[in-house]
């Protein structure tokens, strides 16, 4: 036990969870803490320019690294700010811990308690409970270091989420006696790790004699890093592989079985080759509507076998044969043996063989001359320019959706997106979170004009804070994927789709002391990336391209996969 | 209320402030429609236990069951099996009263019932009913031929039969 301040208690505790970088605003009510950080060289604060950024920076970093990212507010507005972020978050499943300040519960002066409409007060645990695994807010010093423990406890097990964490000023302040613990104690989290044999064995018979087998990987599958159990499954099974947009990367994209992925904007080989399979084994993902489209159309003549943590995503929105429910790796390691017993190599020649030919038939890789400024060929070129590891981000929309058609992803945590809840915005300051917490790797965002200007004042942070990434704004001066959608589906009737006199991103780069450049051809790209990746120096690369390019295929709302449309 | 399609569940949370917030939000958010709720403590203290009546088809139960588990201050959720359980109502009904005939008919109709005449007053009289949703309905029913003042109805509490019970796995 030893006396100290609240604030103190939760940065000796961060510090033991290995906190060593923290994204954050400060205000008022969190000062306590900030003034603690001075005391705590070890713990870096990354000043954003905007709380929503601090939130997805914190995302960005824990994608990356697959450790838990911090960020911090102050109350009240500082606080909803942050709210976006943690709501992208919860629909990722990313682990982060949110900080933010909060009026004091207590004090000499009473109109500063908490429920008395103070300044800046914003009865944040409330406007969260929707979009946070779950929320904190301590009443007593002594309390700080098991909260601490239980709140990384849980962002970062079972299906991971956000956590936040609500200090109320006096608690900051106050003085008392702490003592730390490694103890996690919170009786009503219970975590299943282990598959049950039965099911495992269930699923390996089904998988033994699966004429037609394919392998759906989410997000969940490189939260629990069971690429190379995948991997290694492909191989055994000769079974080809997609991903939902979450998995994008936990596969090798150009791995002969790969088939990309599948959805409303996918590879339209994977969207044609699961409505053929006979059985699917899907792992770490929720069937999530963008990927499935219309349910009954999806793989209906697969048996089903799911391999997930979270209970409530079995049978919630496709009916399985065979739910494991378990962490992703284990359930696969049990798995791979169970039906290694039982078969020694797929053999697989005709189903591989149909694979191939689908894949030359429908690639969306063949079309337009290798000159041509289009999202196909710049996204190819940008492939060729990065090494393996280098980690892309990108926004959301056209840009997003190119680059999960475009864009070969090679190895987990290499690609970094908003799926879920689709947040313009996120992909600049997702760069920023990753290039921290990977400062030896090259890091991209692939934005649109539309998107890059919801978070460009993280200019000023990248700038400031040193943390150089690359930011490639195809530019079409139009929020593209709504404009694509009022064409086809509004008759051409645009509205408020055109962004009009957009800013110079080359000028604008340059007054945030950035670098800007603009490309106008495959080559001056070329040229821009190799000059931004060699400079050490946050780079905005300007591509203008044609307000009409859609992203084809489309599989339009109402539609199964196989029904997709577009000249591809 | 259609027959067989209305699920009772029990629900073991921690008794702490903001669980019914939660609780009632994720119903909200997860667009499930509870009929009633009830919320006291439970055997423990430290813990409390809800009563939660909710209706949908089996697949909409078998999710709100899921989400509510999930949920880290709930310490267990069991869905009780129709016909193994014991399921309470209770009822406080104000009614007018215009003269002596109607006081008798009232109290009369109050006995059949077996409930309890626990407020009286010169034009009025209030009424406590305890049983199922149906019988209370039932008498409700009956009571709508008077002048109803005021109707206060407890939501549904309910525990399985038997000796087998609900507790926190340790």
């Amino acid at each position: 036990m030893t006396k100290m301040s609240g604030a103190q208690a939760l940065l000796e505790s961060l510090e033991k969870h290995n906190v060593d970088v923290i994204f954050g605003i400060l205000g008022g009510a969190i000062l306590p803490v900030y003034d603690e950080l001075c005391s705590h060289p070890k713990v870096r604060h990354i000043l954003a320019r905007h709380e929503q950024c601090a939130a997805h920076e914190a995302e960005g970093y824990a994608k990356a690294s697959g450790k838990t990212g911090v960020c911090m507010a102050t109350s009240g507005p500082g606080a909803t700010n942050l709210v976006t972020g943690l709501a992208d978050a919860y629909m990722d499943s990313i682990p982060i811990v949110a900080l933010t300040g909060q009026v004091p519960t207590a004090g000499v002066n009473t109109s500063y308690m908490i429920g008395r409409d103070a300044f800046q007060e914003a009865d944040i645990i409330s406007i969260v409970t929707a979009v946070t695994k779950y929320s904190y807010q301590p009443r007593n010093i002594s309390e700080i270091p098991q909260m601490v423990n239980n709140a990384f406890h849980i962002a970062s097990t079972g299906r991971p989420g956000p956590v936040l964490i609500d200090l109320p000023k006096n608690i900051q302040t106050g003085i008392d006696e702490v003592e730390f613990t490694n103890k996690v104690n919170i009786r009503g989290y219970k975590l299943i790790t282990e598959p049950k044999p039965q099911k495992i064995s269930q699923a390996a018979e089904l998988l033994a004699k699966a004429e037609r087998p394919i392998i759906l990987a989410g997000g969940g599958a490189i939260s629990a890093d069971a690429s190379d159990e995948i991997v290694q499954m492909s191989d055994l099974l000769m079974a080809p592989v997609a991903t939902t947009f979450m998995g994008k990367g936990v596969f090798p994209e150009m791995h002969p079985l790969s088939l990309g992925c599948i959805g409303m904007h996918g590879n339209p080989a994977a969207n044609r080759i699961i409505g053929e399979a006979d059985v699917l084994l899907a792992v770490g993902t929720r069937f999530g509507d963008r990927a499935t489209a219309t349910l009954s159309a999806f793989a209906p003549d697969a048996k089903k076998i799911h391999l997930e943590i979270d209970n409530a995503e079995i049978n919630k929105n496709i009916e399985v044969d065979v739910p494991i429910v378990a962490d992703a790796k284990k359930s696969m390691q049990a798995l791979l043996s169970a039906t290694k017993t039982k078969l020694s190599k797929g053999e697989g020649t005709t189903w591989t063989k149909r694979v191939k030919e689908v894949k030359e038939q429908l690639s969306p890789l063949l079309k337009d001359r290798p000159r041509d400024v289009v999202p196909k060929q710049l996204l190819m070129a940008l492939r060729e320019l990065l090494p393996e590891n280098g980690i892309v981000t990108t926004e959301v929309g056209q840009n997003q959706m190119w680059s999960a058609l475009y864009f070969k992803a090679l190895k987990p945590r290499t690609f970094i997106s908003s799926g879920g809840l689709g947040t313009m915005g996120f992909g600049f300051p997702a760069a920023i979170g990753a290039k921290v917490a990977c400062p030896d790797r090259p890091v991209v965002d692939i934005a649109g004009d539309g998107s890059f200007i919801m978070s460009e004042q993280e200019l000023a942070c990248s700038v400031s804070e040193n943390i150089p990434v690359v930011v490639i704004v195809l530019n079409n001066s139009v929020l593209g994927m709504v404009a694509q959608w009022q064409r086809a589906l509004y008759d051409r009737r645009y509205m408020a789709v055109n962004l009009g006199k957009t800013p110079d991103m080359v000028k604008l780069a340059e007054a945030y002391g950035a670098q800007g450049i603009r490309a106008q051809s495959i080559e001056e790209f070329q040229k821009a990336v190799k000059q931004a990746l060699s400079s050490h120096v946050t780079t905005v690369i300007d591509v203008p391209i044609s307000p009409e390019t859609d992203v084809v295929p489309f599989v339009p709302p109402g539609c199964g996969l196989p029904q997709q449309r577009g000249d591809y | 209320m259609e027959a067989g399609t209305t699920k009772v569940i029990s629900v073991l949370v921690e008794n702490k402030p903001g669980v019914l917030h939660m609780i009632a939000n994720l119903f909200r958010r997860r667009n499930f429609n509870i009929e009633s709720i009830t919320v006291g403590p439970s055997v423990e203290t430290d813990s409390a236990r809800m009563t939660i009546t909710i209706h949908g088809d089996e697949k909409t139960v078998d999710q709100v069951v899921k989400q509510l588990a999930k949920q880290i201050d709930v310490l267990k959720v069991v869905g009780l099996e129709h016909g193994h359980l014991v399921m309470r109502e209770l009822s406080l009904i104000k009614v007018a009263v215009k003269d002596a005939k109607e006081r008798s008919d009232i109290i009369n109709l109050v006995e059949v019932f077996r409930g309890r005449i626990v407020d009286v007053a010169t034009d009025s009289l209030m009424v406590e009913i305890t049983g199922t949703p149906d019988k209370i309905d039932a008498f409700l029913n009956l009571m709508h031929t008077f002048e109803i003042l005021e109707l206060a109805r407890t939501g549904i509490t309910a525990l399985g039969r038997g000796t087998k019970s609900i507790r926190i796995d340790e």
